[in-house]
C-alpha cells in the first residue's frame, strides 16, 4: 500500500484499476474528465484498454459490449452526458450485463460548469439501477471497487455518482502496489437474452423489478451506510454523499447533539438502518443535495411502518432543492431545525469588486472567428446560434455573437428551426470540432436533406479545449497514443451533402472575411471551417506592442476584441505581458499601430 | 491541530499547484489532508479559489466561511473576494497588484486598487501585501508568484511543517530544469517577510 494525494476522479480510476477493469470509455465533461485521463495514463502499463469515445452514448455502448463478453468495464461522463447515453442505459437495465459494468456519472450541483443541476440518483431510480454516492475521494475509490462486484452479483450496471466536491477534491488515499490480475474473460455466449424484443422486455421487466429488492438487501449491511445513535438526543439526521461531511462539521461547530445516519447507497435505500433511526428519534432531518431521493424513500418507509417521527427536509423547505450545500448552509438548517438562534458574524463591507467572469484566452482563434462573422453579417439582420465549449464565451461582451445555447450539438438544428419561422433573417450556427463529432453531424445532415438556409461555422481548434484538451476523432491521437485514423472534417461535411464547404484561417482577417461573406450569400446550407490550433496547445508567437506614435486611442482593439492581453494600465491601450502573439489585433487596428516586437 | 488555508487568485496563476504542495507537506507529517479546487471554465482568467485543510480528523474539503486560518492571495481583488472565508484575526499574505479583468477595460465594472489595499490593511489579523511582480523578477521567472507566496507563508509561526519540509514539497511538484528557479522564488518569498 502506498499513500498518495489523489483527486476524487483519480481515486475512482485507481479503484477501477484495482478491480481489474479491462475496458474504459468516456466522453469528457466537467467534473468527470480526469477519470478517463487518469485511466488512459495507466492503460498501457497495466494492460487494459481506454478510449475517449465520440460521445456518451457510444462510450456506454462500448462498455456494454465489453461487459457482454464478461469483461469488467467502466464508462464515465458528466450528468448531462447521461442524457445522451440514456437510450442505451434504459434498455441495458433490462438486458443486463455479464462482466461488471460501472457507470460513473459526475453530478454538479451549483451548478459550477453545467447546463443543469439534474440529479443522477433520480435517474438511477428511473432506470431501476443501484447508485452509490461517495462522500470523499477515499470512499469513491472503495465504492468503485465494490461497484464491479455488485454489478456482477446483480447482473446489472451499477452507477457511481460523485459530485464536483468529491471529483475535484484531493485526499490522502491508499493505493495497492500490486496490479490486479484481470479475470479470465468467459467470452460472449449467444442467447436470445441479448436481443431486446418486446416479449423479452416484458419478462426482463419483472426480473429487473425483483433485482431492486436484491440490491436493497445487499445494501442493508453496507459499510457505506453508517448509523451513529446518540442516546442524549431525540434528533436524527440522515445525510447522503458529501452532505454527510457538512452535517458532521456543522454539529461540531454548533455543539448540537443528534444521531446521524450516513447514506452512501441512496437507491435502493436499505430499510434496516432507517427503521432503527426512526425508532430512536422523534424528529428526523434529511440532508441531501438536489432532489429528495433519500427523503422520499424515508417518508415511504415511515408511512409503511406507521412511524410517528416528524420528517423534515425538502418538503418543508428546510433544505433547498437547488444549488449546492455547504457547512454554513447546513449549520443554518440545523440551527433552524433545533430552534437555535442562528449564528452570525459582522463583517466590514468590502469595496465594490470587479466582475471577473471567464474570458477566451489571449490569442484564442474563436475570438477572431466571432469578430469575422460579426463583420461579415454587418448590416444584415443575423441570429447567432451558439453551442457548448470554450466558444460559448462568444456570448460575452464585446463579442456578443451567441444568441442561443442549449445543449451540445443543438446550434445547427436551432438555427434550422429559426430559419423556418424567420427566413428573412440570416441564421448562423457555431459548432466546435469536438461538438461536431459528438452530436453535430445528424443536425447538419438534417439541414441538408431538408434544405435549411443556414450557415454553419465549425470552430476547429484541433482539440476538446473546454474540458481539458482531450483528443477527438478529427485528430491523429487517441487516449492511448498516436493514430493515423483521423477523420477529416471538410470531407465529412461534403459527404453530408453540403455544397458550399470552405476552410479558412481565422487569423487571416481579409481572406476569412471574404469566405464568411460568400457563405452568408449562399442559398442553402453553407459550412465554413475555421481552422487554428487552440493556443493552450501550441508555443507562443511573436509578442506585439502598440506604437504610441501611431495609436489614436480609438479603443477599437479593446472594444471589439475584449482580449485579456490588451489593457490600459497607464491610460492608453497597451499590449500586456500575457500577449500570445496571434497577430489578429494588428489586423483590426484601423491605423496599423500594432506591430511585432 | 487544524490548519485551513484559502488560496485565491485568477485562473492560470498556479493556485492548484499551491494547494497540492501544502496538502502533500501535510501528508508528509501523517496528517489527514483535503484540498478543493476549481477546475473548468473558471480557469480561463476567471476567479478561482483553492482550499487546503490539514488536521487530525477531517470531513469535507471546503472550508466554512469565517473559519480559514490563513488567506493566500495571488491577486488583489481576488484576495478581497475571499476575505469572508477568513476567521476573525486570521493572517493574510497577498499580492498588492491587480490583474485588471476585461470587464473593467470595457467599462462594465470598476477596480479601485487603493480601496482594495486599504480594506485588506484594515483586517484585524496580520496582513502582508507583497509586490509580487517585482519579487518574481527577482526570482527570475514571471510565473513563480505562487511559490514566492508559499515561501512567505513558511515564515509564519505555528505551522505544522518546517520551512524546509514545505520547500521539499514544492520541489517534488517542479520539473528538474525549474528546480533552482523555484528554490530562489521560495527564498525570495521568505526574505520578503523580513522587511514586511
Ligand atoms: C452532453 C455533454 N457532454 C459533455 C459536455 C461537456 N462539454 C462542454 S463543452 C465540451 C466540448 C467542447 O469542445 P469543442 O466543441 O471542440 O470546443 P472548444 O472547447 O475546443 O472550443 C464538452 C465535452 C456537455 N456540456 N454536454
Ligand atoms: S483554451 Fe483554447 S479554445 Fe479555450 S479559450 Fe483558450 S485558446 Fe480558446
Amino acid at each position: 500500500m502506498t499513500l498518495k494525494l489523489l483527486m476524487g476522479n483519480e481515486a475512482i480510476a485507481y479503484g477501477a484499476v484495482e478491480a481489474g477493469v479491462q475496458v474504459a470509455s468516456a466522453y469528457p465533461g466537467t467534473p468527470s474528465s480526469e477519470i478517463l485521463s487518469t485511466l488512459a495514463g495507466l492503460a498501457l502499463e497495466k494492460g487494459f484498454y481506454a478510449e475517449w469515445s465520440v460521445n456518451e452514448k457510444v462510450a456506454l455502448e462500448v462498455a456494454a459490449g465489453a461487459a457482454y463478453a464478461g469483461a469488467r468495464a467502466l464508462a464515465a461522463m458528466k450528468q448531462v452526458g447521461l442524457n445522451v447515453a440514456s437510450d442505451p442505459l434504459m434498455s441495458l437495465a433490462y438486458i443486463g450485463v455479464k462482466g461488471g459494468l460501472v457507470l460513473v456519472v459526475a453530478d454538479d450541483p451549483g451548478p459550477h460548469s453545467s447546463q443543469t443541476e439534474q440529479d443522477t440518483r433520480l435517474f438511477a431510480r428511473f432506470a431501476k439501477l443501484p447508485v452509490l454516492d461517495p462522500a470523499t475521494p477515499r470512499e469513491a475509490k472503495e465504492m468503485t471497487r465494490y461497484a464491479f462486484e455488485l454489478s456482477e452479483k446483480l447482473l446489472l450496471p451499477v452507477i457511481l455518482r460523485p459530485t464536483t466536491r468529491t471529483c475535484h477534491a484531493c485526499q490522502d488515499v491508499e493505493i495497492q502496489d500490486t496490479t490486479a490480475v484481470p479475470q479470465p474473460v468467459s467470452g460472449f455466449q449467444r442467447s436470445p437474452n441479448w436481443v431486446i424484443f418486446p416479449n423479452l422486455s416484458a419478462r426482463k421487466h419483472v426480473w429487473l423489478n425483483g433485482q431492486q429488492e436484491v440490491a436493497r438487501e445487499s445494501f442493508e449491511n453496507s459499510p457505506f451506510n453508517q448509523l451513529t445513535i446518540n442516546e442524549q438526543s431525540d434528533v436524527g439526521i440522515i445525510a447522503c454523499g458529501v452532505s454527510y461531511n457538512y452535517v458532521m462539521e456543522a454539529l461540531q461547530l454548533t455543539g448540537l447533539e443528534a444521531s446521524v445516519l450516513k447514506i452512501g447507497t441512496p437507491y435502493p435505500l436499505p430499510a434496516g438502518p432507517v427503521l432503527q433511526l426512526l425508532q430512536h428519534a422523534k424528529k428526523i432531518l434529511v440532508v441531501e443535495e438536489q432532489e429528495p431521493v433519500v427523503e422520499d424513500q424515508v417518508i415511504a418507509l415511515a408511512w409503511k411502518t406507521r412511524s410517528t417521527a416528524q420528517i423534515s427536509g425538502k418538503y418543508d423547505r428546510l433544505v433547498a432543492r437547488e444549488g449546492e450545500l455547504n457547512v454554513n448552509k447546513v449549520r443554518a438548517i440545523l440551527e433552524n431545525f433545533c430552534g437555535r438562534q442562528p449564528h452570525s458574524i459582522e463583517a466590514a463591507v468590502p469595496p465594490e469588486l470587479p466582475l471577473r467572469t471567464p474570458v477566451l484566452c489571449a490569442g484564442c482563434s474563436h475570438r477572431a472567428s466571432f469578430y469575422i462573422l460579426k463583420e461579415a453579417a454587418r448590416g444584415k439582420d443575423t441570429l447567432f446560434a451558439g453551442d457548448i465549449g470554450c466558444y460559448t464565451l462568444g456570448a460575452m461582451p464585446p463579442l456578443n455573437t451567441t444568441d442561443t445555447c442549449l445543449c451540445m450539438g443543438a446550434s445547427v438544428s436551432i438555427a434550422a428551426g429559426l430559419s423556418r419561422v424567420e427566413p428573412h433573417r440570416q441564421q448562423v450556427a457555431f459548432l466546435g470540432d469536438s461538438t461536431f463529432f459528438h452530436s453535430g453531424i445528424p443536425g447538419l445532415i438534417n439541414a441538408v436533406h431538408n434544405g435549411a438556409n443556414i450557415t454553419l461555422v465549425i470552430l476547429d481548434n484541433s482539440t476538446t479545449a473546454m474540458t481539458g484538451h482531450q483528443p477527438h476523432p478529427g485528430l491523429n491521437r487517441t487516449a492511448m497514443g498516436p493514430t493515423d485514423q483521423s477523420i477529416n472534417i471538410a470531407r465529412m461535411v461534403e459527404a453530408c451533402g453540403v455544397e458550399f464547404v470552405r476552410v479558412a484561417d481565422p487569423f487571416d482577417l481579409k481572406a476569412a472575411l471574404q469566405v464568411a461573406k460568400d457563405a452568408l450569400a449562399f442559398a442553402g446550407p453553407a459550412v465554413v471551417i475555421m481552422q487554428r490550433e487552440c493556443v493552450a496547445q501550441i508555443n507562443k508567437g511573436r509578442h506585439r506592442r502598440i506604437n504610441p506614435d501611431l495609436c489614436t486611442e480609438c479603443g477599437a482593439c479593446i472594444d471589439e476584441l475584449g482580449c485579456p492581453a490588451i489593457g490600459k494600465p497607464a491610460g492608453q491601450p497597451e499590449i500586456l505581458e500575457n500577449c500570445f502573439g496571434c497577430g489578429f489585433c494588428n489586423q483590426v487596428c484601423p491605423v496599423g499601430a500594432i506591430e511585432e516586437v | 491541530m487544524k490548519l485551513d488555508i484559502v488560496i485565491s487568485g485568477v485562473g492560470g496563476q498556479g493556485s492548484v499547484l499551491a494547494s497540492r504542495v501544502l496538502a502533500s507537506a501535510g501528508m508528509g507529517l501523517g496528517l489527514d489532508v483535503r484540498t478543493s479546487e476549481v477546475i473548468g471554465m473558471a480557469q480561463r482568467e476567471g476567479s478561482v479559489t483553492s482550499q487546503v485543510r490539514l488536521g487530525e480528523k477531517l470531513y469535507g474539503a471546503t472550508i466554512p466561511d469565517h473559519e480559514a486560518d490563513i488567506l493566500l492571495g495571488f491577486e488583489l481583488a481576488e484576495t478581497v473576494r475571499a476575505v469572508p472565508k477568513l476567521k476573525p484575526g486570521g493572517a493574510i499574505i497577498a499580492s498588492a497588484s491587480a490583474i485588471v479583468p476585461v470587464s473593467v477595460q470595457l467599462g462594465i465594472s470598476s477596480y479601485d486598487q487603493k480601496a482594495m489595499q486599504q480594506y485588506l490593511r484594515e483586517q484585524p489579523g496580520r496582513v502582508v501585501l507583497l509586490d509580487l511582480e517585482e519579487l518574481a523578477k527577482k526570482a527570475g521567472h514571471p510565473k513563480t508568484g505562487n511559490v514566492i507566496i508559499l515561501g512567505a507563508l513558511s515564515t509564519l509561526p505555528g505551522l505544522p511543517f518546517e520551512p524546509e519540509q514545505l520547500l521539499q514539497a514544492v520541489l517534488s511538484y517542479i520539473p528538474e530544469k525549474l528546480q533552482n528557479t523555484n528554490k530562489r522564488a521560495f527564498e525570495v518569498g521568505r526574505q520578503s517577510m523580513e522587511v514586511a
